[in-house]
């Protein structure tokens, strides 16, 4: 079944995330992507030109999204692959772990794929026995340490070298005790090594997909590191895991979205590895899978697709918005307890999930708009997060302080004179006191807020007020 | 009712359709059949000797190593020159490709072998079916000739790269695939490459050498 989430939990959760020391000395490195990404977007003139077209490629997918079915599993079918279909978790779990038990495997090797995550594959696997080895090195690391990805293209953002090092020393005990794995170039190589003789000895591989390809029948996946190559070209047995929502018409438009892709998540040009791979081994072939398999899962994608959240299946994982929001950058991504963390876990948690479970984390935005900003497909992150707190509000979930302050915010809000007078005293006020700082460590009434953040101070009067002041003339 | 009839059922339901309609599929089938090109970036357009300069450039800011030869019997010369500078063993393996049997190897001196990797090899070389010039990518085709598992498994990979095979962009690739294999059929593997294996996993340090090649040669073959 979908993997069990702690969301309801998120107060909580990001109290925690706040006083980890440890946590707050990794997340620093998360603040790398934007920069990459923006040196990228700076060397393409076409950037923007391709986000629409990546964005107009997606809609016209999802809008026929039956029909391109229809042709991928003709063209896979076609090559020799098998297509399965799964309803939701549990349904593509069994089908997996029924692979696996009728081959008689015992170690499944994987490439990185969050929809794995989601429906809780390596648990399913390691009840009937298989055991199921990550592959990815950040992916092995929190393996080893019984752990979910903190982000989606990077899953153990969340740890130092340290931690690496210490999760290494626990679990290959065989290797010597003494030896030195002080940098990171140690660390990556006995991963290297113990992770090789796993791709060589594991019956099945399964990856995810980054694209499936209604025109020949394809799945595209895209990694750095190579291990998804390996997971897919070395055991006799490839299975791919994708969500429906992962169709492209035809092998152009994966390169438009390709051309965003890595931009938006590493700021490389093009990931080092995108392999576009169709069907088991072909008479003289001296390599590849004997069979190729994809089990194509639905896990609520059918449902947003006729609901207002559809703009979301657009979404290609690149992990941009997370990289460019001050919150995910704050408390990091285990803190929003489920799969998927930042705004697009904050918008497709609660579709996936229900808003009693996952209808706290939309309240986990300024509403500052970066990540729509960055979106290669632009998906409006913001707007989404908006409707699902008015959801909340209706269904009478969101929790009686806050509805009380909303409720004394309508109050003034519905008496613009009183408003207007209100703010202006309030602004001035602050205005005066936090006028030689510039900013306020320490509020009353406000310390939650305050503990792990500054409020800027006002630098004078509001803004209706300025705007009244030059007659609503922008100059 | 089965999952895929289950699927299909809630998706037509949410899109408000039945699926039979014609125009619908009309538009499904000439986008499958034509499959327009979109954007295509300037970066790695423009006359064949622009492309191969840009298409090193890019491979080498990807931290491949770019060489450039004259003609391919100088290919095994400048395969030992490297292995000779690097310290690194003098063996070499290669799958069924005609143009790199036909090389000239015993000056070199190399051991070679033939056929797929099973992860004993030090070194292989493979040549690409064609090389993107807008990223610095390779193109390169499973089967007999370049088996997939010589890109991955060894230490050090070498490419060669004929440079008329030498396109702008990832659509060109697909445009000769095509040709190559007619519409809608594909080889079984296509393998773009970019640069050396590596990852960054590690507080954001990028090292090379993941899980696949630590080390990326790509040999230019006739430029122009």
């Amino acid at each position: 079944m979908t993997v069990p989430s702690t969301s309801s939990r998120f107060k909580a959760n990001v109290s925690q995330a706040l006083a980890d020391e440890r946590l707050q000395g990794a997340l620093p490195h998360a603040r790398n992507f934007a920069g990459a990404r923006a040196a990228a977007v700076a060397r393409l003139p076409e950037f923007e030109a391709l986000r629409d077209s990546a964005r107009a490629i997606k809609d016209h997918t999802l809008a026929h999204l039956d029909l391109y079915l229809e042709a991928f599993e003709r063209k896979a079918t076609e090559a020799g692959g098998q297509v399965h279909y799964a309803r939701d978790a549990a349904e593509a779990t069994a089908t997996i772990v029924d692979l696996c038990k009728a081959r008689g495997a015992r170690t499944v090797v994987k490439g990185k794929s969050m929809i794995s995550e989601e429906i809780g594959l390596n648990a399913a696997l390691e009840r009937a026995g298989i055991a199921a080895v990550e592959t990815d090195l950040g992916e092995y690391a929190i393996q080893l340490r019984d752990e979910r990805p903190s982000h989606i293209i990077a899953p153990a953002i969340h740890l130092t070298r340290k931690d690496f090092e210490a999760e290494f020393r626990r679990a290959h005990r065989d290797l010597p005790a003494d030896r030195d794995l002080s940098r990171p170039e140690q660390l990556l190589g006995e991963a290297r090594a113990v992770l090789r003789d796993k791709f060589l000895s594991a019956e099945v591989g399964v990856t995810g997909a980054n694209f499936l390809v209604a025109e020949t029948g394809a799945s595209i996946i895209v990694t750095n590191e190579g291990n998804g190559d390996l997971a897919q070209v070395l055991p006799k047995v490839h299975v791919v895991v994708a969500s429906i929502e992962k169709l492209v018409p035809t092998l152009n438009d994966a390169a438009q979205i390709l051309r965003v892709l890595a931009r938006s998540a590493t700021g490389q040009d093009m990931a080092v590895y995108t392999t576009i791979a169709v069907g088991p081994r072909r008479p003289g072939d001296p390599d590849g899978p004997e069979e190729w398999h994809v089990v194509l899962v639905d896990n609520g994608r059918s449902a947003m697709l006729g609901s207002p959240f559809k703009d979301m299946l657009r979404c290609i994982r690149c992990g941009a918005c997370m990289n460019h929001c001050p919150v995910y950058l704050a408390v990091g991504g285990h803190a929003y307890g489920w799969i998927y963390p930042g705004p697009m876990g904050a918008v497709l948690t609660p579709a996936l999930l229900g808003v009693a479970e996952g209808g706290q984390l939309p309240n986990a935005s300024t509403l500052c708009g970066r990540c729509e900003a960055v979106c290669p497909t632009r998906i409006p992150l913001p707007r989404m997060m908006r409707q699902w707190r008015e959801r909340e509000f209706a269904r009478r979930l969101t929790p009686a302080p806050a509805r009380f302050a909303l409720g004394l915010w309508a109050f003034f809000a519905k008496r613009p004179a009183l408003y207007r007078l209100s703010s202006d005293l309030a602004t001035r006020l602050l205005h005066l006191v936090g006028r030689a700082r510039g900013r306020f460590s320490w509020l009353p009434f406000a310390r939650g807020w305050t503990r792990s953040r500054d409020l800027a101070a006002p630098q004078g009067a509001t803004f209706q007020s300025r705007w009244r002041a030059k007659s609503g003339r922008v100059k | 009712m089965s999952a895929r009839d289950e699927i299909f059922g809630a998706i037509r339901r949410s899109l408000g359709v039945a699926g039979d309609e014609a125009p619908r599929r009309a538009t499904v089938e000439a986008r499958l059949a034509h499959a327009p090109a979109g954007i295509v970036p300037r970066r790695g357009q423009g006359e064949p000797a622009e492309r191969v300069a840009t298409f090193k450039a890019e491979a080498a800011l990807a931290q491949a190593s770019v060489a450039e030869v004259a003609e391919a019997a100088d290919v095994p010369a400048e395969i030992a020159r490297f292995l000779g500078e690097n310290h690194l063993p003098a063996t070499l393996r290669f799958g069924e490709d005609a143009r790199l049997a036909a090389m000239p190897w015993e000056a070199t001196g190399l051991e070679l072998s033939r056929g797929p990797s099973d992860g004993d090899d030090a070194n292989a070389a493979s040549v690409a079916f064609a090389s993107v010039a807008e990223s610095g990518t390779l193109a390169l085709v499973s089967g007999a000739d370049n088996p997939t598992t010589l890109s991955f498994l060894p230490n050090t990979h070498f490419v060669v790269v004929f440079a008329v095979d030498v396109v702008g962009d990832y659509e060109s690739v697909f445009t000769k695939l095509r040709a190559a294999h007619g519409v809608g059929a594909a080889p079984r593997t296509v393998n773009f490459i970019t640069g050396p294996s590596r990852s960054a996993d590690i507080e954001e340090t990028l090292l090379l050498g993941a899980h696949g090649p630590r080390r990326l040669h790509i040999v230019v073959v006739g430029a122009p």
